[in-house]
This record gives C-alpha cells, sequence and structure tokens, in this order.
C-alpha cells in the first residue's frame, strides 16, 4: 500500500510543509500571541481597575469576539473591509484577527488571575507606600501571570493550531502548503497527516516549554496559595 | 504627634465607628481593646486609609486631614511615615524575605538597592531572621512569616507603626517570638498603635490602654490605671471577663480559641 512513490512524494513535501511552517506558522502565532498578550493584560487591568467608560467597553469587545467564529473574523477583515477601502495583505490581517481574537479570550484568563490576587497583597502594597501602578507592577501582575501561565500556555497551543484558519484568507501557511501539494498529487489521507503530524510536533515542543516554564516558576519559590 | 477627632464608619447603613476621639503622643504604645465587632480594626484601617471613613478629622505630623475628603498624593504621603502590621502578615508572596523588607523602600522611597539590602539586613537581624533573607514566605512559619513584616515595617523607618491582631493568626507557641520582637520596638521607643487580644501585651508593654465596644470608646486611660482602676462599669465588666479568675497563660490561648 505504501508505495515508493508515496514515499517519495512525503519526503519531498516534508520540507515543503515545514518550511512555511517555519517562516509562517510560527511567525504568525508568536507576533499574534504577543499583541493578544497585550491585550489581554490592558484589557483585564481595565476591568480590575473598574474604569468608567473603559469597562463596559471592554466587556463589549469580549462579548463579540468570543461569541463569533474566528473565520468569519477572518473574512470580515480580509474579504470585508477593502468595501470601505480599507486593504490589508493576508499576514497583517491574519496577525490582526488572531491578536484580538486570543486577546479576548487571555483578557478573561488574565482577569480571573488578578482576581485570584488575594486583596491582602494589594493592601500590604500600600502600605510601604506604594502606588497603585507600582502594586500592579510589582505584585499583582507577577503573581497573576503565575496563576495565568498554564492557562495562558494552552491558549498559545490552541492558538499555533488555529492559524491554519489563515489558509482561507490566502496565507501560505503550512496546511495551505499541504493543501497546493495533495492538488498536484492526490494523495489527500498521506499528506494530511503528515501535516498533522508536523502540528502535533510543533504542539509537543510547545508543551516541553510550558513544562520547563513551570518548573522554572516553581524553583523561583513562589507557589500558588 | 496622631490625633484622630470623630471618626464615624458606616458599612451597609450598619454604623461601625460612632465618632472615636484618638491621641497618640511620639514614643506611646497604644493598645486597643475590645470585644469582637467594637471597631477597633476598622478604625485601624480607616486611620490608614484602607478604608475610607466617612467624617473626622486627622492630624498627622501636625498637618490636619479631613476623612473624606483627602487627595491620593496626601494619602500615599502619610503612608510614607507610617507602616503597617496585618493580622495576616500579607507577605509579598512574589518576593524573599529581604525582598518583601526592601521592596518599600527602592519602589516607593527610591532608596538606592545597595543601600536597601542594608537596611533589609539589619532589619531582618534585628527580628532574629537574618539566616531567612533569600527565603520565600511559603518557606517560613507564621511567627516568621509576622516577623519578617514587622522588620518590613520597621525598615521604613515610619514615625508610628499599627499593628492590626498581629498574633491573632498565630499557633499559640508561636505567639511568644512575635510579641517579643514588639516588646523589642516599644523599648526602643518606636510609637505604636496595636489592636489586639494579647491582655497581657496590653498590661505590660503598653503605655495606654483604649477600650473599644460597639463602635465608641468606653475607656482611655494609662495602661496602670485602665487595669488596676477601671473607671468605667463596662470596663470592669470586660476586664473580669477576660481574666476571670484563669492563669494568665491560658487567656492568650482561651481567646484565640474562640475567635
Amino acid at each position: 500500500m505504501i508505495s515508493e512513490r508515496l514515499i517519495h512524494i512525503l519526503t519531498d513535501s516534508f520540507w515543503k510543509i515545514l518550511l512555511p511552517g517555519l517562516t509562517m506558522t510560527i511567525p504568525l502565532t508568536a507576533l499574534s500571541f504577543f499583541f493578544a498578550l497585550i491585550i489581554a493584560v490592558v484589557t483585564a487591568l481595565i476591568q480590575f481597575a473598574d474604569i468608567k467608560i473603559l469597562k463596559p467597553l471592554a466587556r463589549f469587545y469580549i462579548w463579540v469576539i468570543r461569541g463569533t467564529p474566528v473565520l468569519v473574523q477572518l473574512f470580515i477583515i480580509f474579504y470585508g473591509l477593502p468595501n470601505l477601502g480599507i486593504v490589508l495583505p493576508a499576514f497583517p490581517s491574519a496577525v490582526l484577527v488572531f491578536s484580538i481574537n486570543e486577546g479576548a479570550y487571555g483578557a478573561e484568563t488574565m482577569r480571573a488571575a488578578l482576581e485570584s490576587v488575594p486583596a491582602g497583597q494589594i493592601e500590604a502594597g500600600y502600605c510601604v507606600g506604594m502606588s497603585w501602578t507600582q502594586v500592579m507592577r510589582r505584585i499583582v501582575l507577577p503573581q497573576a501571570f503565575r496563576t495565568a501561565f498554564p492557562p495562558l500556555s494552552n491558549s498559545l497551543i490552541g492558538l499555533m493550531k488555529e492559524t491554519s484558519l489563515a489558509s482561507s484568507i490566502t496565507v501560505m501557511e503550512m496546511f495551505m502548503s499541504a493543501q497546493k501539494i495533495v492538488a498536484r498529487t492526490y494523495e489527500p489521507l498521506a499528506l494530511y497527516i503528515e501535516v498533522g503530524l508536523i502540528y502535533l510536533l510543533f504542539s509537543t515542543i510547545l508543551t516541553k516549554l510550558q513544562n520547563i516554564g513551570e518548573k522554572k516558576l516553581n524553583s523561583y519559590g513562589y507557589q500558588k496559595g | 504627634m496622631l490625633e484622630v477627632r470623630n471618626i464615624q464608619k458606616s458599612f451597609d447603613g450598619m454604623q461601625v465607628l460612632k465618632g472615636v476621639d484618638i491621641d497618640v503622643r511620639k514614643g506611646d504604645v497604644v493598645a486597643i481593646l475590645g470585644p469582637s465587632g467594637s471597631g477597633k480594626t476598622t478604625l485601624l484601617r480607616c486611620i490608614n486609609f484602607l478604608e475610607q471613613a466617612d467624617s473626622g478629622t486627622m492630624t498627622f505630623n501636625g498637618e490636619s486631614y479631613r476623612f473624606g475628603h483627602i487627595s491620593k498624593q496626601e494619602i500615599l504621603k502619610i503612608r510614607k511615615k507610617t507602616a503597617f502590621v496585618f493580622q495576616n502578615y500579607n507577605l509579598f508572596r512574589n518576593k524573599t524575605a529581604l525582598q518583601n523588607v526592601t521592596e518599600g523602600l527602592i519602589i516607593a522611597r527610591k532608596i538606592p538597592k545597595k543601600q536597601a539590602e542594608e537596611i533589609g539586613r539589619q532589619a531582618l537581624e534585628k527580628v532574629g531572621l537574618s539566616d531567612r533573607c533569600g527565603h520565600y514566605p511559603h518557606q517560613l512559619s507564621g511567627g516568621q512569616q509576622q516577623r519578617v513584616a514587622i522588620a518590613r515595617a520597621m525598615a521604613a523607618n515610619p514615625e508610628i507603626i499599627f499593628f492590626d491582631e498581629p498574633t491573632s493568626a498565630l499557633d499559640p507557641e508561636l505567639i511568644g517570638e512575635v510579641l517579643a520582637v514588639m516588646r523589642q520596638l516599644a523599648d526602643e521607643g518606636m510609637t505604636m498603635l496595636v489592636v489586639t487580644h494579647e491582655i497581657n501585651f496590653a498590661r505590660n508593654v503598653s503605655s495606654k490602654v483604649i477600650f473599644m465596644e460597639d463602635g465608641s470608646v468606653i475607656e482611655s486611660a494609662s495602661s496602670s490605671d485602665f487595669f488596676n482602676n477601671p473607671r468605667e462599669e463596662r470596663t470592669k465588666t470586660f476586664l473580669r471577663t477576660i481574666v476571670g479568675g484563669k492563669a494568665e497563660s491560658d487567656v492568650t490561648a482561651e481567646s484565640l480559641y474562640k475567635r
């Protein structure tokens, strides 16, 4: 069943799929996650600090983004916005959508993590003379990040897999590369399994990194609770 | 040095502080006694603005403030001259013992790191924990954590230290080490305002006692007058229930278990 031809196709395509994985999927994931983290922290802090006007806006943003499919969001930005004269290239569109999307989920993770820091930690910060900003930066956020690290790592792995959706707006990432080879060779089963395995390889590496990160945080001394 | 006049505070329509006056002079060690729910802790938290009092005035270091009409800058300024020791220690969980002490010095008071660490080490040595500088709070016992918290308070070189039931969360056998550190501080002339259930501390260490009940000050007297010649009937009743013919060493343990 596994002919010499198939083996040849698979080995030949491995690099052709892995390369866009390294040059597209990973940068797309890393950039989107970076911006998503910034959005998440800001949105969570706005809610945590109970800032008027901005807080309902934050809730609205989370409500809309979490309530609509990423695929629809991608299509609105890439195929929809040109109707308004706004034309964004495929890659920036994907980064934009994934950042905003992941940011909304990350904001909820961060909010929960911020709320899990005992009020006494904040009061103690005030009592040694720190301002709200100093207390947040030095005491609350580091503790919240520790709590949020495992769920955020999960989100990162989820995001990495989700970037395959960018193929639908013409981003030449791993999945799209696999599709192209399938179109040429008519070996969908083998090739889609192959690309799946490469995604699995990436997630495995991320999971390992997560484990190392958690160990490092623990040896840093701080334990939850 | 610290004068509080007619401080009032309500929670959801329940009046917790019904116009309390407090006077603390430099070097005073004032113990605030009273049954649970008498408003002692709320009073202390209002004076350090952890709670916002509804009305009243306060004079601290010669400057007057009105509760409810005080700016964030003024609060920050006052807090840099005061320190607070919590019932639950509230050490920063993400910092070592030494970092707990130096954090406020470096970040809030802008003292150079090296100098702050020098002060921090001295403070930890004073509370007998110079060998625990690099330990994180969860690696320390309750008594050790509270001593770090006291080191954190005194390192800031405050005009006054507020203590909110500093031994109430501790196992009975750990209370002594914390009280010893507090006593040492008092002997060195530190001004202290201490909400406590430790009758022995109030009797032997504090210079003045304020007895509160139901949101009001019932009696305020020198420590010896308070215990030997209480004026108010309610003070006498309180002292009888607390000392009640029991051996003094039992008192602290028993009042602890009641909580």
